[in-house]
């Protein structure tokens, strides 16, 4: 891994871990969606960083590259990432259905009771 | 407000304006049931058309799909006290003078839900090939998975009693294509189905639910909604 990549490495992560922490001080992101960004952007940091790490890893994965270990490791942090907010999205798809459903009967009844008095 | 042994007609109807007052003129001719047409997400005129009609209008302020729209339907029936439902759709496929004959069904307690199967002799009804395969294949999964002969398993054209309609407005009712699936969950929870012979029209509108991709996903949801029911225990998911 040369030393160009591991600066480059190392700059996203820690652009992107200060980058999510302003977007959960500004409210726009919520902790709980932040928590695997930042784990990513962490992960990014000590990996480039802490380069025997990355070399054990990589023999212990069958002698993979070190720089194809950390784009890896990034590329299962977005699937994972990916499959967080799918879950939350039908979590959410739910509610507004449910939410849907509950004013159309409210507004039926209200209607109705309009019509009988 | 308990309705005990009355019924109400459920129509799901996405932008049906042309098609609903005649649907409803037709339910009307045979049987004095309270229509109830949840409109899902109509941009047209559907909802101030079955206001005219004086029949109850459930407008859901989005689409939601079909069975969302059903599922409604059913919270509404329930709500009001009634204890059977008949469901049917706004296009006009389905012949309302079948009505009576899948109410008697569930009336009598000869089943919990009935449902109208246009394969069972009345009348002709002409598929496209692709869908002719499609209904060869759930029928014959929906016929080994609950131990009994499946002919329709697309019809929504069915008669149900309290006890179904809870399952119907519950949360593990299926909101996008309640077909086949529905079957094994009813199966599963011991609610008894029959099919009766009725007698379903051509569908004459160009656009159907089942045009474009949705065919490839619809295959892929129901053996995939089949497969999780197999997998997920019995018991009645109820509405928190």
């Amino acid at each position: 891994m040369t030393a160009q990549l591991k600066i480059l490495a190392a700059v996203i992560g820690v652009t992107l871990f200060i980058y999510i922490i302003e977007l959960v001080r500004k409210r726009s992101l919520r902790e709980e969606y932040a928590w695997l960004w930042m784990l990513t952007g962490l992960m990014i940091v000590v990996l480039s960083l802490w380069y025997d790490l990355l070399v054990f890893l990589g023999r212990l994965l069958g002698g993979i590259l070190p720089s194809a270990l950390l784009f890896f490791f990034g590329l299962l942090s977005l699937l994972l990432i990916c499959l967080h907010l799918s879950i939350k999205l039908s979590t959410l798809t739910d509610q507004v259905k449910r939410l849907s459903q509950e004013l159309a009967l409210q507004r039926t009844e209200k209607n109705r009771s309009e019509e009988n008095s | 407000m308990k309705r005990e042994n009355q019924f109400a007609v459920l129509i799901p109807a996405y932008n049906e304006a042309d098609r609903i007052a005649t649907t409803i003129a037709g339910i009307r001719e045979v049987c004095s049931a309270e229509i109830v047409v949840i409109s899902d997400g109509s941009t047209d005129s559907t909802a101030a058309n079955v206001r005219e009609t004086g029949s109850v209008v459930i407008e859901l302020p989005f689409n939601l799909g079909y069975g969302a729209a059903l599922q409604t339907g059913y919270q509404y029936a329930l709500k009001q006290g009634y204890d059977f439902a008949v469901q049917m759709d706004a296009d006009g496929q389905h012949d309302p003078a079948f009505i009576p004959l899948l109410m008697k069904k569930v009336q009598t307690g000869m089943a919990d839900v009935a449902i109208g199967s246009r394969f069972l002799g009345e009348g002709v009804y002409h598929l496209s090939l692709t869908r002719k395969a499609g209904v060869l294949f759930f029928r014959s999964l929906a016929s080994l998975l609950t131990r009994q002969t499946v002919t329709d398993p697309t019809s929504g054209f069915q008669a149900l009693n309290r006890k179904a309609m809870e399952f119907c407005a519950s949360e593990a009712y299926p909101t996008d294509f309640p077909d086949a699936d529905v079957l094994v969950m009813l199966h599963k929870r011991g609610i008894k189905f029959t099919e009766v012979p009725v007698r379903m029209h051509q569908n004459t509108k160009k656009k159907t639910m089942h045009s474009g991709l949705v065919p490839i996903y619809y295959l892929f949801k129901m053996i995939l909604s089949i497969f999780v029911t197999l997998l997920r225990n019995h018991e009645l998911r109820r509405k928190p």
